[in-house]
């Protein structure tokens, strides 16, 4: 539609985007692996932490962590934030939660999506499981989300 | 675990989508390089002329009115030979992306540098736009595919140091 004042103007699409393609080193990549597998991984700093993602290095002591350990599947939410109005680039086309959950073994939390439902249905303390993708290929969106551990 | 193929490397998307709207002297470069003419303005204060306007002065701080229409030959000030693919960028390697300081034009911009091997271009190297054929102009930057070498002698260093 020309604009009403007479001045000249255009519009076009603009689109910024890079693919980042990034190394993931032993101790991450061991993290990704698993999840092709679908396994959740963590690492165990000598004080016997567990860390989910893993550290490459126990962040109390800055000493290499090279123990490996198999957490989860399901876990607990221990905070979280409802997304009411998802975009394109979200994970799920419904509101969701966005959440830290503590894997099961795991004494650290991860973020990631919860299909709850409705907000109704989230709360601190929530167990949840987690909802593998057909294809896994080797990065976080293997797990499309988790969902309660309770079937809905 | 040692028997299948570790993950080495992720990809991780970036994107931000925009709709990008011009107006003013913006507008104004988009529809007169549209008929194959490149326009600047000029600064009332440094005399300084930018291309494209963007209908200001960024030294000055002062509205920029004056039109003036610049060459579609200038000179490569900096350039770079890029040989390192990237996902998102169709060109064949290896290509060089250059400044070009318009003649004219106190500001270099930034564009392709063909029809000539990689090793010749140069800084103070000449060169002139390759349009694209005129039923293909529109609106766009685009219509400019690349510069070419135009065979005039180099411009001592001395004369575009201050456009870098």
């Amino acid at each position: 539609m020309p604009p009403s004042d007479g001045e000249v103007r255009f519009s076009a699409p603009h689109v910024v985007e890079y693919a980042y393609r990034r190394s993931v080193g032993a101790v991450l990549g061991r993290f990704f692996t698993g999840l092709r597998e679908r396994k959740l991984i963590g690492t165990r700093t000598r004080a016997g932490r567990v860390l989910v993602p893993p550290c490459e290095y126990d962040p109390d002591t800055g000493e290499s962590v090279s123990e490996f350990v198999d957490v989860g599947p399901a876990g607990v939410v221990t905070s979280w934030a409802w997304v009411q109005a998802p975009s394109a680039k979200h994970p799920l086309p419904r509101p969701f939660a966005w959440a830290l959950i503590r894997l099961d073994g795991a004494d650290t939390s991860m973020l990631h999506a919860v299909d709850a439902g409705a907000e109704s249905g989230m709360r601190t303390g929530l167990r949840v499981k987690p909802r593998w993708r057909a294809q896994t290929v080797g990065e976080i969106r293997d797990i499309e989300c988790f969902e309660p551990e309770a079937a809905r | 675990m040692s028997e299948v193929e570790p993950v080495k490397s992720i990809v991780t998307p970036t994107r931000l989508e925009y709709e990008y709207t011009a107006v003013g002297a913006q507008a104004r470069f988009l529809d007169q390089i549209a008929h194959g003419r490149i326009i600047g303005q000029r600064c009332p204060q440094c005399r300084k002329v930018y291309v494209p306007a963007r209908g200001a002065c960024p030294r000055c701080g002062v509205p920029t009115a004056e039109e003036v229409e610049v060459a579609g030959r200038g000179t490569v000030t900096t350039f770079c030979v890029v040989r390192v693919p990237s996902e998102n960028i169709h060109l064949k390697l290896p290509f060089v992306a250059a400044h070009i300081l318009l003649d004219g034009a106190d500001i270099p911009f930034f564009a392709l540098v063909g029809d000539c091997d990689a090793s010749e271009v140069r800084m103070g190297l000449r060169v002139e736009a390759v349009w694209a054929p005129r039923e293909e102009w529109g609106p766009t930057f685009a219509n400019i595919r690349h510069f070419r070498p135009t065979g005039e002698p180099d411009v001592d260093y001395e004369k575009f140091k201050e456009h870098l």
